[in-house]
């Protein structure tokens, strides 16, 4: 999986209302990398992720993807009245994962708070179980949105662990981020 | 295609309108609100009301469906659960006909159970109590498959849901017209039939829209 | 023709000769017509005396609502199929003419068909529920893409619902049908149908053209508004940005 093109970007553009975000961009990500996405506010770190995803159809440009990949955004996907538990186990039936769901939750240690409705948790307990999906199934390429957002510092040590584990499987990494680096990236694309 | 994703759909659309705020009791208040609103509206004569009983239960229906079905898509998009639904290799437009179709089992089946009740009170007679439910099952329907369209439409839009009565009313005219002619007809009419059909081009035709509709909330 | 006309330059260069012979040639047949309508063709008793003049109005209204909305389902489908921006400028710019013209010919019909059939309204006559729910389907229209946030939403949403209402135009239209036909109250008079004399076809005719033609000018000089609104909202980015 070493070396193999996971995402490729021609020439992404965007354009918010009447103003062009960004305007030829190239990506390519291979196994075993991590491309961090910098820029200010509102440069279009989101969008191109989006785009990179599939999510959104750039004006220009093309997205080729080879593999499966995961996806962690700003909103965590987690329903008010869903608890981690419930959660983690309704997206393993949609991916047919078969994972062992007390096991992820003990890796994201989530296993006290597994039974109760996420509204009544806190910010970063969300963004755990929302991370916890990413190891419901192997997938080859990651593409996170500002994913230390709201993690405590066990969590962020948490996730960077697992993004390395993921690199060395082959695995590669898209994120945005802002602010100060947990993880040791391989590239960056400011835009 | 395996199933277990549309399944899933179901049971998590299904849970969500359970879940959300007194979600699946909320049309049912809505629609015995409404019914009992008219008698003392148009008067008590039970003359009256028998004559327009039927019409008051459609019009109710078509209201409650509507006040369900401004959630269907937008919390999807707001909690960032449309995202993942989108980057499921499934047809999106068979999993957002699956999760209006589970709202219809949560908030519109119950209304068409409850019908005869409330038929009842505004003097329908029993005889039509079979033909009227199934028309209202049918109506129902219809009424969500194109409620949903206009739902997911507004759903990137804050306070959609005026918006969604505007899209949606005109589409809600063939499913009216025919399960009121149906009511008059019974089972052995053409008007049963007619109204099957157009529950059928919901079906068929609104998934698509929905699908569309819902790729541009996500993006 | 639409492909040689989907870019924006020539389409500029077009109407900007289209536009002044649209309204030129429009109201000099709308004028005709209208005088032949109102002062020379004779008063038809049975269509409720002078009043049936507004015939002359009502019809080319109630044919151009119509086409109207078809236009604008079709530049919405080459809009969602080959993204062609004009297509977006186009449906964006019939809109509320359409509206508009609909608005027309309910009110020039109940104008009409009070002393007529001495009621504003007529519940069971499908042309006006016909009519009625094209009005519906054009606020909605209007109403969606004015909540959509930028543009680009707008016209995929605008698309999405012109062209979910243009297959469902006819079943609706089945159903009222079906509908009046089973409550056929007082006698309902065809205006336009095809025993109507040559005194009367022929203005009818002359008028829908030039209105056609002025409509026709309008959508192009709404469309040319957009195209500058557009372009001045480029060059206000671009020196906010620069600055």
């Amino acid at each position: 999986m070493q070396d193999t093109v996971l995402v490729k970007g021609h020439q992404l553009s965007a354009i918010r209302g009447e103003r062009i975000l960004y305007r030829g961009v190239d990506v390519e990500v291979r196994g075993g990398e991590a491309i961090l996405l910098r820029g200010s506010n509102g440069a279009g770190k989101t969008t191109l992720l989006r785009q990179l995803a599939g999510l959104s159809e750039p004006q220009f440009g093309s997205v080729v993807r080879t593999g499966d990949h995961h996806w962690i955004g700003h909103a965590n996907g987690l329903k008010a009245h869903e608890t981690p538990r419930a959660h983690l186990s309704h997206w393993a039936r949609v991916w047919g994962s078969a994972a062992r769901l007390d096991l992820v939750l003990e890796r994201m240690t989530m296993v006290r708070p597994a039974d109760v409705p996420s509204r009544m948790l806190s910010a970063g307990q969300k963004r755990r179980t929302a991370l916890g999906r990413l190891l419901l199934v192997e997938r080859p390429l990651w593409l996170l949105d500002e994913p230390f957002n709201a993690l405590d510092t066990g969590g962020q040590a948490l996730l960077s662990t697992m993004i390395n584990e993921h690199r060395e499987r082959g695995g590669a990494v898209i994120s945005a981020m802002h602010g100060d680096i947990p993880i040791e990236a391989s590239r960056e694309v400011t835009l | 295609m395996s199933a277990a994703p549309l399944w899933q759909a179901f049971r998590s659309a299904a849970a969500e309108a359970w879940a959300g705020g007194a979600g699946a009791l909320l049309p049912l208040g809505f629609f015995a609100g409404t019914c009992l609103l008219v008698p003392f509206s148009v008067g008590s004569k039970a003359a009256t009301l028998s004559a327009i009983g039927p019409g008051i239960l459609w019009l109710a229906l078509a209201l409650a469906s509507l006040v369900t079905l401004e959630r269907v898509f937008q919390a999807d998009v707001q909690d960032g659960a449309l995202d993942l639904w989108v980057q499921l290799d499934q047809s999106l437009s068979v999993i957002a006909a699956i999760k209006t179709l589970a709202h219809w089992c949560v908030s519109g089946l119950p209304l068409v159970l409850l019908t005869p009740i409330f038929a009842i009170m505004l003097q329908v007679p029993a005889d039509d109590l079979v033909p009227a439910m199934l028309a209202y099952a049918l109506g129902g329907v219809s009424f969500f498959m194109w409620g949903g369209v206009a739902a997911a439409l507004a759903a990137s839009v804050a306070r959609g849901g005026l918006l969604i009565a505007l899209l949606a009313l005109p589409f809600y005219l063939p499913a009216i017209i025919f399960g009121a002619l149906a009511l008059n007809e019974g089972l052995g009419g053409t008007a049963i039939l007619f109204l099957a059909a157009s529950t059928l081009f919901s079906l068929g035709v609104a998934p698509a829209a929905m699908g569309a509709a819902l790729r541009l909330a996500a993006d | 023709m639409i492909s040689y006309l989907a870019n924006p330059k020539r389409f500029m260069s077009m109407s900007s000769w289209a536009i002044p012979v649209g309204y030129g040639l429009g109201v000099l047949l709308f004028a005709w017509s209208l005088y032949r309508g109102l002062f020379v063709v004779p008063a038809d008793a049975a269509q409720g005396g002078d009043i049936m003049r507004a015939m002359f109005i009502h019809v080319p209204s109630a044919w151009l609502c119509m086409g109207l909305y078809a236009a604008l389902a079709v530049s919405s489908f080459v809009w969602f199929i080959w993204r062609h921006e004009l297509a977006d400028v186009a449906a964006r710019a019939i809109a509320p003419i359409g509206a508009g013209y609909t608005a027309l010919c309910l009110a020039t019909g109940s104008i009409w068909g009070k002393p007529t059939w001495g009621t504003w309204w007529l519940w069971d006559d499908a042309r006006m529920m016909s009519v009625l729910v094209l009005l519906f389907l054009f606020m909605g229209y209007i109403a969606l893409r004015a909540a959509m946030e930028n543009r680009q939403k707008a016209a995929r949403a605008g698309a999405i619902v012109a062209m979910v209402g243009v297959v469902n135009v006819p079943i609706i239209r089945f159903s009222v049908d079906i509908w009046t036909s089973l409550h056929q109250g007082p006698s309902v008079l065809r205006a336009d149908g095809p025993a109507m004399a040559d005194v009367y076809l022929y203005p009818l005719l002359i008028g829908f053209l030039g209105q056609a033609l002025i409509v026709a000018g309008l959508v192009m000089a709404l469309m040319r508004a957009e195209i500058y609104r557009q372009r001045a909202q480029v060059l206000l980015t671009r020196r906010l940005q620069e600055a």
